[in-house]
């Protein structure tokens, strides 16, 4: 019997994540990506490798998945992670008070803290606001956005995944009975078109997930919502610092190389493929990044920048659940053939990953579980090492 | 208060396959204090779709938007474009030299990531290594476990702007070189004969455009300089080495 064919539409993180589950599963993996490798919103994200305790509060559901899969991520993909753990430190006592459900929370998610001194945590990072209450250690780390796509990239295409980036799905193509059987496509180096057939097709093109599926006339409640960065010209930290509060505006600095990134903020737009950098939110970043470390306040600005996140399910910004969904077109819409994954968060890409492979593979009557959990990724590098796909 | 916009004309590199490279003229407004990336990517978002270039981070940490911008090796995310252009003038964007061009401003990684992964340049590094300038006394006790990502971000701006690599596609570059140096002949004996070549170390000619620019603060040309001392010190000390 011959392979089953998977189209993926979308090289951010959960194309390549699931690109390479796919291809460990035995699957034809062909990815379809109208730019390079992270072209939307992974390669932008800020690079928080999430260990829950921004969301243990609120949200254990991605609490829990976050501290799961920054565990496995360490592991796996050590090659893209400053592992250095982070702090969450509080400056006013609605911090203080925070705190009590914050160490409630980290317990119940079995994230471990540890509460330190303010002196201790300024031994730790000597450019943390001075006029810190209290702190606490948490597994936080930073990661290289586009080398961890790479990583997984990399992997999936030693396993045969086929890459075919610069090529952009100009629509779904339906059988008589209205499911997908694949997709119609144009090379951007050729400006050829051709059409590819597959057993299944994966969108995951996350903020733009709902625009690909609007051409077979379905919906996915996925709602774009942007947030603005600004990177630092100087690495005044060597650990994520957080705001111990409710997640809010401008309350996580990390490093990054020879940077730290202050990030982010919340809003709503109309249209996905350009979204400028509003000039209001990088003056909030200033601000509220120089409360967590007064330096940034006089600090040179390197780079102003936006990602629009994916989220899912109703609620307004900061309420809406950051964990992910798999959704299976032929339960939502009759339409058998397509499923969109969207939501989340990079941290959990290979969950998202899973479990996106999962139905997938329940859907084509396969029995073959997942190996990610295990799997050490190939150095990044080796996506680009290895041949391209033939023009069309 | 917004400043006043700027108009300009990007002049960007086009090629697509069996096509002869061209330059095509897009004229649009801009504000002085975007980045160059940001225009480019407006012209891919509303002017034409087919345009091809590489891009991921936006703040210079995957140095995935490398280009020639009005004859300059950039990164395009970082920089600025009042720096580069005025208020009615032309921008001229082009893909990176001594790279494969796969389309328009995209070029082909391939071979210089494969050069990088043989002389094993390490991604990330201890902080001790990191050459950082002036860190606190404070750090070095608690922090000599901390690790982070290494400077070079595998742009590619130094092997473009450098004028051996123009002459000889086998050079393995400024990059490659320094990522030899910080990994260092001691931790790795066998780079010696990776670099000490034709087509390593001795094919640099000091001309230090590699430096000039690097965007990330690696110091190319340094680093060159010091590995040539590092090879011909453990030259010497193999000449007393008993066999």
């Amino acid at each position: 019997m011959s392979k089953p064919h998977a189209i993926i539409i979308g090289a951010g993180f959960t194309g390549t994540a699931t690109a390479h589950d796919l291809a460990l599963r035995g699957f034809d993996v062909t990815v379809i990506e109208r730019g390079d490798i992270c072209h939307g919103t992974s390669g932008r994200t800020h690079g928080l490798l999430h260990s829950g305790g921004r969301y243990a509060v609120k949200d254990q559901e991605s609490a829990v998945e976050c501290i799961t899969e920054n565990t496995i991520l360490r592991k796996i993909v050590p090659q893209v992670i400053e592992p250095n753990g982070g702090l969450f430190i509080a400056l006013d006592e609605s911090d203080l008070h925070y705190g009590e459900s914050f160490i409630e929370s980290c317990e119940t998610c079995n994230i471990p803290i540890e509460e330190i001194k303010p002196e201790q945590a300024l031994r730790l990072e000597p450019n943390i606001n001075p006029k810190l209450l209290t702190a606490f250690l948490i597994p936080d780390g930073t990661f290289d956005p586009l080398r961890l796509a790479l990583a997984f990239a990399a992997t999936a295409r030693k396993n045969g995944a086929k890459f075919r980036t610069y090529t952009e799905v100009k629509k779904l193509i339906a059988n008589g009975k209205g499911n997908i059987t694949g997709v119609n496509l144009i090379d951007l180096r050729s400006g050829k078109s051709a059409e590819l057939y597959a057993d299944i097709v994966v969108n995951a093109t996350g903020a733009w997930a709902g625009e690909i599926v609007e051409t077979v006339g379905v919906k996915v409640p996925v709602k774009p919502t942007p947030g603005v960065m600004v990177a630092f010209e100087q690495r005044f930290v060597q650990r994520t610092v957080n705001r111990l509060n409710k997640p809010g505006d401008g309350d996580i600095v990390l490093p990054q190389r020879r940077m730290v990134v202050v990030g982010t903020t919340s809003f709503e737009i109309d249209s996905l493929d350009y979204v400028p950098v509003i000039e209001e939110h990088v003056k909030l970043m200033i601000e509220r990044g120089a409360q967590l470390i007064p330096a940034i306040a006089s600090a040179k600005v390197r780079g102003k920048y936006m990602a629009t996140r994916p989220l899912i399910g109703g609620g307004e910004g900061r309420s809406v659940a950051r964990t992910f969904k798999c959704y299976d077109h032929k339960e939502m819409h009759n339409l058998d053939g397509l499923v969109t994954i969207t939501g989340g968060k990079a941290t959990t890409l290979r969950a998202m990953a899973e479990t996106t492979a999962d139905i997938v593979c329940a859907k084509l009557g396969i029995d073959e579980p997942c190996t990610t959990r295990e799997t050490p990724l190939l150095s990044y590098r080796q996506y680009y090492m290895q041949p391209n796909e033939d023009l069309l | 208060m917004s400043p006043a916009k700027w108009n300009i004309t990007l002049k960007i590199h086009r090629q697509k396959q069996g096509e002869t490279p061209h330059f095509e003229d897009f004229a649009m407004e801009v504000d002085p204090d975007e980045y160059v990336l940001d225009a480019v990517e407006r012209v891919w978002a509303f002017m034409d779709r087919t345009l091809c270039y590489r891009h991921a981070c936006h703040h210079s940490t995957c140095g995935a938007c490398g280009m020639r911008v009005n004859n300059v090796e950039k990164l395009t995310c970082i920089t600025l474009i009042r720096d580069v252009t005025r208020d009615g003038a032309t921008l001229k964007v082009e893909p990176l030299r001594n790279f494969p061009v796969v389309s328009d401003l995209a070029v082909d990684m391939g071979t210089f990531y494969s050069r990088m992964e043989t002389v094993d340049a390490r991604a990330v590094l201890p902080i001790p290594e990191a050459e950082v300038e002036h860190p606190p006394a404070e750090w070095e006790a608690a922090d000599a476990q901390i690790i982070r990502l290494s400077d070079c971000i595998e742009c590619g701006l130094c092997i473009s702007a450098c004028p051996a690599a123009a002459t000889s596609t086998e050079y393995l570059g400024p990059a490659v070189l320094a990522g030899a140096q910080a990994n260092g002949l001691k931790r790795n004996p066998e780079l010696l004969e990776i670099v000490d070549s034709e087509d390593g170390l001795w094919r640099c000619h000091s001309a230090f455009e590699c430096t000039v620019v690097c965007p990330s603060f690696v110091d190319p040309a340094r680093r060159i300089m010091d590995l040539r001392r590092q090879v011909v010190g453990e030259r010497f000390k193999r000449l007393f080495r008993k066999p």
